[in-house]
C-alpha cells in the first residue's frame, strides 16, 4: 500500500479573546490510497479544524499550527509549502467538501464555471475546455440535464444537487485525497443515502482516499475502513470498522454507538444520549477529558491521562478500564452496534 | 513518578460530576445590552458628550446676561472676548447664547421628527406584518410610492402651502421618514410570526399576549432604538441642511444650521462665525452616530455572547 | 427580469402621478392666485389676460387635466416671473452644470468609497483601517455646506478655482473647476460607502464559499476578485440609490456656495421669489430625476445578481 498522508502530533489552537483554545491536541494517523477513514467525534471534538490543517485552511491569526506538527503528503511537510506548492496541492492533490452546500458554493457564480475554475488553475484549460469538462462532471454526480444545469447558479439546485455540485468541484481535477466534512448532515436522510452512495460509487471508480469526517457513525457504516473517535481534541480509540463496531473498547464509542438508533435491532432500547458537555479546551482537564461524562470514572481518570493500549494491531484505546489494576467491565453495547 | 495504586482503580461513574454547570449568571437581555455598551467607550464617552451638550442647550442661554437677539451693534463682528466668549454675528448678538438657543430647536427637531416617525412606522409596519394577506400587500405597496418621493421636494412643497419654519420642517420630514421603519418593524414581525421559537410558544399554548410582549417587542424594539439613534442625527443634518439654503427655521428664531448659513456668507474675514455651529452640528452628529453605533453592537441579539 | 422591470416601472409612474398631482393641488390651495400676488398694481384688464394666458380662467380640474396633457408632451410650462421664459429652455441651460456636477460626485464617491472600505477590510486594524474609520465619521459628521465653506477659505488662490463653472462645452471642459465643488459634494458618499464596504467585505470572507475557493486552490489575487469583490458589491448597490437621491439634493447647496450655474440654484432661487410655475416644474423635473435613478440602481441590481435575475423577486 501506497502511504499518502501522515499525520504526526498535530497541535492547533484558536486565540480568542477569553485565551488559548487547544482545539487538537496531539493527534496521529496515516491514510492510505484508496482508503477511506472516518474521524468520529461530537462537534467540538476537533475534528474539523484537524481536516482544515490537512488542507491548510487554518487562518493565522487566530489559528496556530504548533510547533513539532508533522503532516506529511507523499512524506513531504506540507507545512512548509512554498506559496506556489500549496496551490498545486490544494484543489489538485487533495480536495474538500463541506457541511453545508447551501452556503459553500458562491452565490454569483455559474455552477459549471466554478467547477471550471479547478480545472482551469491546475490543468491550464481554456475557459471553453474547461467548461466542457465541468458539464462531464456534473454529469458524473449524476446531475440531470447536466449541460444547462451548469449555465445555472446555485440558488437553482436543491439542496442534494448543491452537494452533488460541490463533489464535482472537488473532484474535478481527480486528487488524491477527498475530505468530506460531514457531507450529508444538512441533508434530508434520503438525500444523504445518495450521496453516501456516490462517494462510494466515485471512489470505486477513480480510487480516491476519502476522509470522512462525521458525528453520525450510521453514516460511517456504510463507507469508512477505518475509524477513529476523537473528543476533546484527542483521539480516544481507533481500529478498523470491524473492531470499532464489533468489539469497541472505550467508553465514549460506547455512548456514541449507543446513540445511534437502531431500526433492526428485535429488542426495544432506548436511545441513550450522552450527558454533559465536552471540557472546556481553554483549561483542558489534568487527566482522562472525558471522566467527567463517563459512567466508569475512576479516581486516577482525574489525575493521570489515560495511556494508549494496544488491543490488536491495529486497534488501540486510550482508557484506564485497560490497566491491569482497573475492574473488568462488561461492553454495554448490543454487539455488532449498528451493523 | 506517579503512584498507581489500585484504590484510584474504583469506579466512581460521573454522578454529581455536574458536566453540564452552568458558569455564567443568568441575566436578562437589558442588563446584558447595558454591560455591553457600558464596556464600549467610545459610545459612553458620545453619550456623556450628548448630555453635556443638551444640558447646555437647556441652561447654556441664561449662563450670559444676553438675550438671543440683543444687538450691540457697535460690537459687530468682534471675535471672541471675555464678555462675549464665541463673539458676535454680524448684527452684533452674542454667539455664545444663539448657540445653544439654536440648538435646542436642532436637537428637538431631530427628537420630535424621529419620535413620531418611529410611533408611526413602528405602528403601521405592526399592523401590516400582523395582518398580512392583502392588507399587507396594499399597505406595503403604498410605503413603495412614498420611498419614491423625495423629503426634498415634500419639504418644499409644504414650506410654501404652510409657513416655512418649524412645523413645516416637522410634517415633511415625518411625512417621508416613517417608512424606513415601517418597513424594518413589518419585515422583523414576518420573521417572528414564521420562526421556530414562537411556534413553539404557540404549540406549548402560550397566549398573544405573552407572546408579543416575550417575544416581539424585545426582538423588535432593539432594532427600533438602533435605527432611532441613527434617525436622530439624520434629521438634525436635514434641518440645518434645509435652514441653510433658507428653508427651515426663520429668523428671529434660529438654529445650527441657519446660523451656520449666516455664518458662512461671512467666512472670509470672520470664520469663528461659522466655526462654531459648524462645530455643534459636527459633534452633535457625531456624537449620535457613534451612540448608535454602539447600541447596534449591544442591543443586536445575535452578537450576544 | 422582464416582469421585474415591468413592475418596477409601473411603480414609478404611479409614483410620479402622486408627486404630480400633489404638487399640483397643493399649489393651487394656495391662498390667492399667482398672478395677483405678482401683479398687484397691473391694471385689472391686464391681469384678466395674464390669467387667460396662464390658464387660470378656467376651474382647477380642467387645468390640472390641462397641465397633465402638457406634462406627457413633455412641456413642463412658462415662468410667471419672467414671462416668456419656458421652464423647458430653463432646464435645458441650467441643468448641464448640475449633471455633470452631480455624475461625477456619484462615481468618484462610488469609487473612492468602495477603494477605502476594500482597503479597511483587508488591512483592519492597521493605521489603513483607523484612517478610514476617520475619514468615515469626518464623512457623516460634517454637513456639505462646512465642508465647502472651509474648502473655499483655506484652499483660495490655490491650483483649483474656488468658484466658477465651464461656461462652454459644459460637459467636457475646465475640469479644474469643477474639483473642488465635487470633492465637497461626495466626501458624504465616501463616508456612506467606505462603510458599508468595509463590513461588506468582512462578512463575505468569512462566507463557506471562500473557503472552498481556497480549497480548489484559487490564487488568493482572483479570490479577491472573482469571489469576494462581486459579492460584497452587491450589498452596496440597495444604498445607491438613496446616496444619488442625496447628492441629488446636495447640489443645491454646493452650487450655492461655489457659485455654479446650476438647476438646484435656480430652484431656491424660484421658490424664494414664489415663481409658481418653475416651482411646478423644476419639482417634477427633479422628482423624476430622482425615481429614474432608483429605477437605475434596481435593474443593475437585477443585472448583477443572478438570484434576482431570474426569480424577480428580491431576497
Amino acid at each position: 500500500m501506497e502511504r499518502l498522508l501522515e499525520v504526526r502530533n498535530l497541535r492547533v489552537s484558536y486565540h480568542t479573546y477569553a485565551g488559548e483554545v487547544q482545539s487538537v491536541r496531539g493527534v496521529s494517523f496515516t491514510l492510505d490510497k484508496g482508503e477511506s477513514l472516518a474521524i468520529v467525534g461530537e462537534s467540538g471534538c476537533g475534528k474539523t479544524v484537524t481536516s482544515k490543517a490537512i488542507m491548510g485552511l487554518i487562518q493565522t491569526p487566530p489559528g496556530e499550527i504548533k510547533k513539532g506538527s508533522e503532516i506529511l503528503f507523499q512524506g513531504k511537510n506540507i507545512l512548509e509549502f512554498s506559496k506556489k506548492e500549496w496551490q498545486q496541492y490544494r484543489g489538485a492533490e487533495v480536495s474538500m467538501i463541506f457541511q453545508d452546500p447551501m452556503t459553500s458554493l458562491n452565490p454569483t457564480m455559474k455552477v459549471g464555471l466554478q467547477i471550471a475554475e479547478s480545472l482551469m488553475i491546475h490543468r491550464g484549460m481554456s475557459k471553453k475546455e474547461a467548461f466542457k469538462e465541468a458539464v462531464k462532471m456534473l454529469e458524473m454526480v449524476n446531475i440531470p440535464n447536466a449541460e444547462s444545469r451548469a449555465n445555472q447558479y446555485p440558488h437553482q439546485f436543491s439542496g442534494g444537487m448543491r452537494q452533488r455540485a460541490m463533489i464535482a468541484i472537488a473532484l474535478a481535477c481527480n486528487p488524491k485525497i477527498l475530505i468530506a466534512d460531514e457531507p450529508t448532515t444538512a441533508l434530508d436522510v434520503t438525500i444523504q443515502a445518495q450521496i453516501i452512495d456516490l462517494m462510494k460509487e466515485l471512489q470505486k471508480k477513480l480510487g480516491t482516499s476519502i476522509i470522512l469526517i462525521t458525528h453520525d457513525l450510521g453514516v460511517v457504516a456504510d463507507i469508512a475502513q477505518k475509524l477513529i473517535v476523537m473528543y476533546a481534541g484527542q483521539i480516544v480509540e481507533r481500529g478498523n470498522a470491524e473492531e470499532l463496531f464489533y468489539n469497541p473498547q472505550h467508553p465514549y464509542t460506547w455512548a456514541l454507538l449507543r446513540a445511534v438508533p437502531r431500526l433492526d435491532s428485535e429488542k426495544k432500547e432506548d436511545l441513550i444520549s450522552i450527558q454533559g458537555t465536552p471540557p472546556d479546551l481553554i483549561a483542558p482537564p489534568k487527566g482522562c477529558p472525558f471522566a467527567s461524562r463517563c459512567q466508569y470514572r475512576m479516581q486516577i481518570c482525574d489525575e493521570v491521562p489515560p495511556p494508549v493500549t494496544k488491543i490488536s494491531e491495529t486497534h488501540e484505546a486510550a482508557c484506564w478500564l485497560h490497566h491491569e489494576y482497573a475492574p473488568k467491565v462488561d461492553i454495554p453495547v448490543g454487539r455488532g452496534g449498528v451493523l | 513518578m506517579l503512584e498507581l495504586n489500585k484504590e484510584k482503580f474504583q469506579i466512581l461513574g460521573c454522578e454529581g460530576q455536574n458536566a453540564d454547570a452552568i458558569m455564567r449568571p443568568n441575566i436578562t437581555y437589558w442588563q446584558d445590552a447595558w454591560r455591553r455598551l457600558k464596556m464600549n467607550k467610545v459610545a459612553m464617552f458620545s453619550m456623556y458628550l450628548l448630555l453635556v451638550i443638551i444640558l447646555m442647550c437647556i441652561v447654556g442661554p441664561y449662563l450670559r446676561p444676553y438675550g438671543f437677539e440683543e444687538q450691540f451693534i457697535e460690537l459687530a463682528n468682534t471675535p471672541p472676548t471675555k464678555e462675549h466668549w464665541f463673539g458676535l454675528d454680524q448684527l452684533g448678538r452674542d454667539i455664545f447664547v444663539r448657540l445653544w438657543k439654536g440648538g435646542r430647536v436642532s436637537i428637538a427637531i431631530g427628537l420630535i421628527a424621529t419620535f413620531i416617525c418611529t410611533v408611526v412606522g413602528a405602528l403601521y409596519g405592526g399592523i401590516s406584518g400582523y395582518l398580512g394577506g392583502l392588507v399587507d400587500d396594499v399597505m406595503m405597496r403604498i410605503v413603495e410610492v412614498i420611498v419614491g418621493i423625495p423629503y426634498l421636494i415634500v419639504v418644499i412643497l409644504i414650506s410654501i402651502v404652510f409657513e416655512k419654519g418649524l412645523f413645516s420642517l416637522i410634517l415633511a420630514l415625518v411625512l417621508t421618514g416613517w417608512t424606513g421603519i415601517a418597513r424594518i418593524v413589518r419585515g422583523q414581525i414576518l420573521q417572528l410570526k414564521e420562526s421556530e421559537y414562537v411556534l413553539a410558544a404557540q404549540a406549548l399554548g402560550a397566549d398573544p399576549a405573552r407572546i408579543i410582549i416575550k417575544h416581539l417587542i424585545p426582538n423588535t424594539i432593539g432594532i427600533i432604538i438602533v435605527y432611532m439613534s441613527l434617525n436622530i442625527p439624520s434629521y438634525i443634518f436635514a434641518e440645518a441642511f434645509l435652514s441653510f439654503i433658507g428653508l427651515g427655521v426663520q429668523p428671529p428664531n434660529t438654529s445650527w444650521g441657519a446660523m451656520a448659513a449666516f455664518g458662512q456668507q461671512n467666512m472670509d474675514f470672520y470664520p469663528y462665525q461659522l466655526i462654531f455651529p459648524a462645530a455643534a452640528i459636527s459633534l452633535t452628529m457625531l456624537a449620535f452616530n457613534l451612540l448608535g453605533d454602539g447600541l447596534r453592537d449591544a442591543l443586536d441579539p445575535r452578537l450576544r455572547q | 427580469m422582464t416582469r421585474y422591470l415591468l413592475r418596477r416601472i409601473g411603480y414609478m409612474v404611479l409614483t410620479m402621478w402622486v408627486i404630480i398631482t400633489a404638487t399640483f393641488f397643493l399649489m393651487n390651495t394656495l391662498p390667492g392666485d399667482p398672478i395677483r400676488n405678482k401683479a398687484k398694481q397691473l391694471p385689472p384688464q391686464i391681469q384678466q389676460n395674464l390669467r387667460k394666458r396662464y390658464g387660470l380662467d378656467k376651474p382647477v380640474h380642467i387645468r390640472y387635466l390641462i397641465y397633465l396633457k402638457n406634462l406627457l408632451h413633455g412641456d413642463l410650462g412658462e415662468s410667471i416671473e419672467f414671462p416668456g421664459e419656458t421652464a423647458n429652455n430653463i432646464i435645458k441651460e441650467k441643468f448641464p452644470a448640475s449633471a455633470r456636477l452631480g455624475l461625477q460626485a456619484v462615481f468618484f464617491g462610488l469609487i473612492i468609497g468602495l477603494i477605502l472600505g476594500i482597503l479597511a477590510a483587508f488591512y483592519k486594524n492597521t493605521w489603513i483601517d483607523y484612517l478610514v474609520i476617520f475619514i468615515a465619521l469626518v464623512g457623516v459628521s460634517v454637513p456639505s455646506f462646512v465642508v465647502a465653506a472651509l474648502i473655499q477659505k483655506y484652499l483660495a488662490g490655490g491650483f483649483f478655482p474656488i468658484v466658477g463653472w465651464p461656461s462652454e462645452n459644459v460637459w467636457f471642459s475646465g475640469w479644474r473647476y469643477t474639483v473642488l465643488p465635487t470633492f465637497a459634494l461626495s466626501l458624504g458618499s465616501i463616508a456612506i460607502y467606505s462603510r458599508y464596504m468595509k463590513s461588506s467585505v468582512l462578512d463575505v470572507i468569512n462566507q463557506d464559499y471562500i473557503m472552498t475557493a481556497r480549497a480548489k486552490g484559487v490564487p488568493n489575487v482572483q479570490i479577491v476578485w472573482k469571489h469576494i469583490l462581486r459579492n460584497a458589491i452587491l450589498p452596496i448597490i440597495t444604498i445607491l440609490g438613496p446616496q444619488i437621491a442625496g447628492i441629488i439634493t446636495g447640489t443645491f447647496v454646493i452650487e450655492r456656495i461655489f457659485a455654479i450655474p446650476g438647476l438646484g440654484e435656480y430652484y431656491v432661487a424660484s421658490i424664494n421669489a414664489r415663481d409658481y410655475t418653475m416651482i411646478m416644474a423644476t419639482t417634477v423635473f427633479f422628482a423624476f430625476l430622482f425615481i429614474l435613478s432608483l429605477l437605475i440602481v434596481d435593474i443593475l441590481y437585477g443585472v448583477i445578481d443572478p438570484r434576482i435575475r431570474v426569480t424577480g423577486e428580491k431576497r
